[in-house]
Formats: structure tokens, sequence, C-alpha cells
């Protein structure tokens, strides 16, 4: 399967895509990546998660980044966010270096982290307030954040009080409240059931489009790759490198009824075969003492 | 709602984990109360258990027996042999427990005679004054201990430069006992109030503030993080981010550690001049009146107890954001305001 030449290559965009990501490419950059590299010192000697990873986000583009687990996709958003050192390279948002965590870089995290003495309104303010707005003025703008998320009617609600997918809106609103030029999401959806999650995948496109947000995305779905995004960036692991730069030629605005097409299903097909190496045959010398089928029961 | 048809289902009383429903909830608090009181009254009231002493009615021609003397089993039938063996009248007496073990009746009724029946002499005081001299004691301690040992112990889970400034002197003074402070409390302090109140000090302080250090390192990291990411800087995760996420579990904590100040009553109230609940034991173990003894510590136990449920009623209103929370005191706008106006003044 992996010298099957068709999977080589992703399917080729028409050309209303080929437009729109030339359009894309054309804009500014606003998160730049140079050369980025990370080494954890652990008991065992040092180990290296990442290695010169370049990349560039140009202005209201959705990049996800994917890879097998272990190819340091969650330490690259983490050094992007700042809450991670970086051992080498430089990270560029709107041409100047960033070090540590800043407002114009929001974060959206795999798990809850609302905070849970916060109502949902006071939540969303959070962020506004750090950035100086007073009390009232923060407040009535975290209303509108929260209408856009499609949570009006639940501002003075707890956390524990809301449903998983609606604590990862007012996630979503409260980073966006906060003003960032560029959204970080880690897996943000990976802690809900598949239902939800197509929902929420929906609904992040709709957010997005209303918004001028440039978003990163981290996702180990690869429908879900294919279906937000405007390029995946395709990781190897151990260390994390670039494997791929992909630009996803599925046309825009995506819908559901997208995903059984060729051109879906041809990227995910590239995808599949730069993620997953083909397995080993295993080799059985020796039948095991246990056997977990009922005799007679052989399958193929 | 369910369905009326369906049978209410009671938990199983062997079920791991969870909770069990109201009913057998109420059941189990009474027993849990109902069962030592029961042994207690057995042990009291039915003749053939324990009993060890005869108690004296009718001394007979004994010459050493007076009513209501409780002596041995065995020296009471000897006695009483040798009366016979004379022909003069033996003794009668009925099974009793030593004076150190009254009956739940006696000890009731000695709670209520202490509140009705004035102290027998002059300078003594009432239980309930002895016991008002107490709380206001570990007040004081605990107030004084609290107003240091909250702040530094939440420095301490917070800033790690903090927890290596503090943390090894704090871990090993929390191993010196605090009752071998008496002696030097007494000489620096005098003799009144003060050194008892700095014994419970020393008693709760220490492990205050490692056990509140510890609370606030729990604090999920992610919250501090997500916070960073919206703009938040050190002094702002401190005020806005760690000391919120951790003031419930504070507030369960000094609920634990006002237990520890209980204990350190008792060896507060031994140094210096005697006083308080500790006193009033002492005295009425000296004039031999275990019932009253008895319902001193009993009623250590119901403030104790009452304290505690309180603080926990209280606790339950105070944090609307948790899942057991009750409606609050204030309308929510109040408490934001009251909040938002405490910002303003440490910002």
């Amino acid at each position: 399967m992996s010298d099957d030449p068709s999977f080589s290559k992703p399917p080729l965009p028409d050309d209303a895509s080929r437009e729109r990501l030339d359009r894309m490419k054309g804009r500014e950059s606003v998160l730049e990546v140079r050369d980025l590299g990370k080494t954890f010192e652990s008991a065992q000697g040092p180990v290296e998660a990442l290695r010169g990873v370049s990349f560039s986000v140009h202005r209201r583009e959705f990049l996800c980044v994917v890879g097998a687990s272990g190819c340091g996709k969650s330490t690259l958003i983490r050094i992007l966010a700042g809450l991670e050192e970086k051992t080498s390279g430089e990270v560029l948002v709107d041409g100047h270096p960033v070090d540590g965590p800043g407002r114009d870089r929001g974060m959206v995290f795999q798990g809850y982290t609302l905070f849970p003495w916060l109502t949902v309104l006071r939540n969303v303010a959070f962020g506004l307030e750090m950035g100086g707005s007073g009390r009232s003025t923060a407040e009535t703008d975290a209303g509108e954040w929260i209408e856009l998320v499609g949570l009006k009617g639940f501002e003075e609600k707890y956390p524990h009080q809301l449903s998983g997918g609606m604590k990862q809106r007012v996630a979503i609103a409260r980073s966006l409240a906060a003003g960032p030029r560029v959204l970080l999401m880690d897996e943000p959806f990976g802690a809900l059931d598949a239902q939800t999650r197509s929902q929420m995948q929906a609904h992040l496109l709709q957010i997005w489009k209303n918004v001028d947000i440039t978003i990163v995305f981290i996702t180990h779905d690869l429908d879900e790759a294919i279906f937000l995004s405007d390029r995946i960036l395709v990781l190897d692991p151990r260390p994390g490198r670039v494997r791929e730069h992909i630009e996803v030629p599925v046309p825009r605005p995506r819908l559901f009824a997208q995903v059984p097409t060729p051109v879906f299903q041809g990227t995910r097909a590239h995808l599949d075969h730069l993620i997953h190496p083909p397995l080993p045959t295993p080799k059985v010398e020796r039948i095991p003492m246990v056997r977990l089928t009922v005799v007679g029961d052989e399958v193929e | 709602m369910p369905d009326s048809k369906t049978p209410k289902r009671r938990s199983s009383l062997w079920k791991i984990q969870g909770d069990l429903d109201d009913r057998s909830r109420r059941i189990l608090w009474v027993l849990s109360f109902g069962v030592p009181l029961l042994l207690w009254a057995m042990i009291s009231y039915v003749p053939w258990i324990w009993h060890p002493l005869v108690e004296v009615r009718d001394p007979g021609d004994v010459s050493w027996f007076t009513p209501g003397l409780r002596v041995e089993k065995d020296g009471f039938d000897r006695a009483n042999s040798l009366e016979t063996a004379r022909g003069q009248k033996p003794a009668t007496g009925v099974p009793a427990n030593p004076v150190f073990l009254p009956a739940p009746h006696q000890v009731a009724v000695a709670l209520v005679t202490s509140f009705t029946t004035a102290p027998r002499l002059k300078e003594e005081r009432w239980l309930h004054e002895e016991m008002w001299h107490s709380i206001q004691i570990i007040f004081w301690g605990f107030f004084l201990s609290s107003l240091v040992g909250v702040p530094l112990g939440i420095l301490c889970g917070a800033i790690p430069a903090v927890t290596r400034l503090s943390e090894p002197f704090i871990e090993f003074f929390r191993y010196l006992p605090a009752p071998a402070f008496g002696a030097l409390c007494v000489a620096i302090l005098g003799i009144n109030d003060a050194p008892k109140i700095a014994i419970i000090f020393i008693g709760t302080f220490f492990q205050q503030v490692l056990v509140i250090a510890n609370t606030v390192r729990r604090v999920e990291p992610s919250l501090v993080e997500a916070a960073q990411t919206l703009g938040a800087k050190p002094r702002q995760l401190l005020w806005r981010v760690v000391l919120p996420a951790s003031i419930a579990d504070i507030y369960t904590d000094q609920r634990v550690l006002l237990g520890w100040a209980w204990t350190y009553l008792i060896v507060a109230e031994l140094i210096g001049t005697s006083s308080g609940i500790t006193y009033f034991i002492n005295l009425q173990a000296k004039y031999r009146q275990y019932d009253n003894v008895m319902a001193a510590i009993l009623l250590i136990g119901i403030v104790g107890l009452g304290g505690d449920l309180v603080f926990a009623w209280i606790g339950r209103r105070l944090f609307p954001w948790r899942k057991d929370a009750k409606p609050g005191f204030f309308r929510r706008r109040k408490t934001a305001a009251l909040a938002a106006a405490a910002e303003e003044v440490f910002a």
C-alpha cells in the first residue's frame, strides 16, 4: 500500500479552491515558526521532542497539525502558547519574537479549563479584564461573545452546570474575547462524544467565518483535520519534524456531505499513508498456550 | 419525576462508594450515636454486665460499712459471712459499677444541674462560664494562627521561592510538641490567658501552613495556564486564579484544623493559672463527681460537633460554584461587588 502511487500525493484542488488557497497565501503571515527545537531533560538522558520545525500561518488561515502519537504535537502548541520553553529556534507573532504566554495567543485546551468559581459571563469577561477593560465594559463585550458561540441565556450558569460541548464553547468564547491574533487549540474536542464533536466542528467553522482569527488546531483525527483546515502540517515522530505541508483541496464551505467525496477521501488516504507506516506482518513462531478463541471457531 | 408505580429502590448497605438514599442515611446517623449510647446504657443498667462492686444499702452490723459505700464483691461476701457466723445481721447491697462510670441518666442530670445549681464554693465558676472561657481561648489562638498561617500557607503553595524559604523550618518546628513550650510560654507571657493562647497557636500554626500550602499546590495547573494565555500576570494569577481555586478547600482545611485547636486546649489549660473546662474537669474529679466530669466532656463534644456543623452549613452557602452549594447568603451581584472591592484594595 505504501508504494501505491495514488496515495503519494493529495488530490488536486479545483480552480475555486486553488484561488482561495492562493489568496490566503498572499496574506501576511501572523505566526511564524523558525527552526524550532525542543529537548527535554529526563532521568534517562535528553529526549529530543522537536527538531527544526519551521512553518508560517497566514492571517485567517485554519491550520491543523496532525501526526502519530509522540510526534510532539502538544509540545509544539505549548511552545507556541509560551507555556513550554523552546530549546532553539524562534516564534514570531506579526513579525515580533515572543517568549512566554501572552494575550496575543489564545489557547483552548483539551481538558476543561473554565474557572469553576466564575459564571459563564465572568469566565468570558476574564481575559477582557486582564486586558484592562473595566468590569462593566468587559461584561457587555463578554455577553456578545457568548451570543456568538450560541450560549445566550447561560450567562449566569456555573461551569459544572454545563455539558462538555457547552464548556468548550465557553472556552472558545473566553479565548476569543481576549482579542488574540492566533487561536491555539490543543485537541479541544478530543473529550467529546462523536455527535457533539461533529456539531462543534461545524460550529467552530461558523465562528471562524465571522471572526478575524487565525487558528492552529492540533488533532489526531484525520477527518477532523481535513474537514476544518486550509492546510495540514504533518509531523513525523521521534523527534517531531515537519513531514509535509498539505493544502487541503476540499472546497469551502465545508459540509459533512463532502466526507464521502473522492477529493476528501483521497486526501484522507494520503494522510493515512504519511502517518501510518504499513504494519509489519506478525510472525507467529509458537502457538500461544492460551488461545482466546473457542476451539473450532477459527477465523481467517 | 420517577414513575409512582416503580418501587423506590433502596441502596444496598454494602455498596462501595457513592452515597446512600436519604432514609438509610438518617437511620445510620441515629445509629451512629445510638449504638454507643446503648452500650453505655447496657453496662450501666443491666446488673449482670460488669458491675464488679457492691453498693451497700443497709450496713447491717458490719462496722466499717456505710450506706452508699462501694466495695469489692469478695470483700462484701467475706464481711457478710463473718457477721453471719457470729450471728450478727449481714449487710445488704446491690451490684454497682465503679464511681468513675456514671450511668447515662446521672450524666444527663449532672449536665442540667450544672446550669441550675450554683457551684459549691464561691470562687468556683459555673460549667458554662468555664466553657465560655475555653471557647475564647480557642478563638484567639485559632484566630491569631489563621491570621498569619492562612496567608503564609497560600503563599507557600503558590510561590516556590516562599516554599523553599519557609517549609524546611516549619517541617522541623511542627515536630516539636506544643506542650513542651508550656514553661517557656509562661515565662515569657505570664500566667494568665496569654500562654494558653500561645500553646494553641503553636499547636495549629505549623500544621496550618503545611496543610494549606498543600491544598493550594493541588490547584489544577491548567487553570493557571489558561489564565496565562488570557494575559494574567503573576499578581493576578495569585488573586484571581490560585486563591479562588483553592478557597473552598482552604475553608474545609480550617474546619479540620479547628479540631486540632480543641486538642491543644486541654494542654493549654493545664499551664499557668488553672481555668477553663479542663480546670472544671480536674476539680470535679477531685470531688469524685464523675457525673460532672462526664457532663463536661460531653459538653466539649457537643460544642465541637455543633460548631463544625455550623461551619459546614455556612460553607455550603459561601461557595455557590460548588456542586453541593445551597442558595447563598448574598445575592451574587453583591458578593461579586464585594470581591471587586477587595481586588481593588489589594491591587
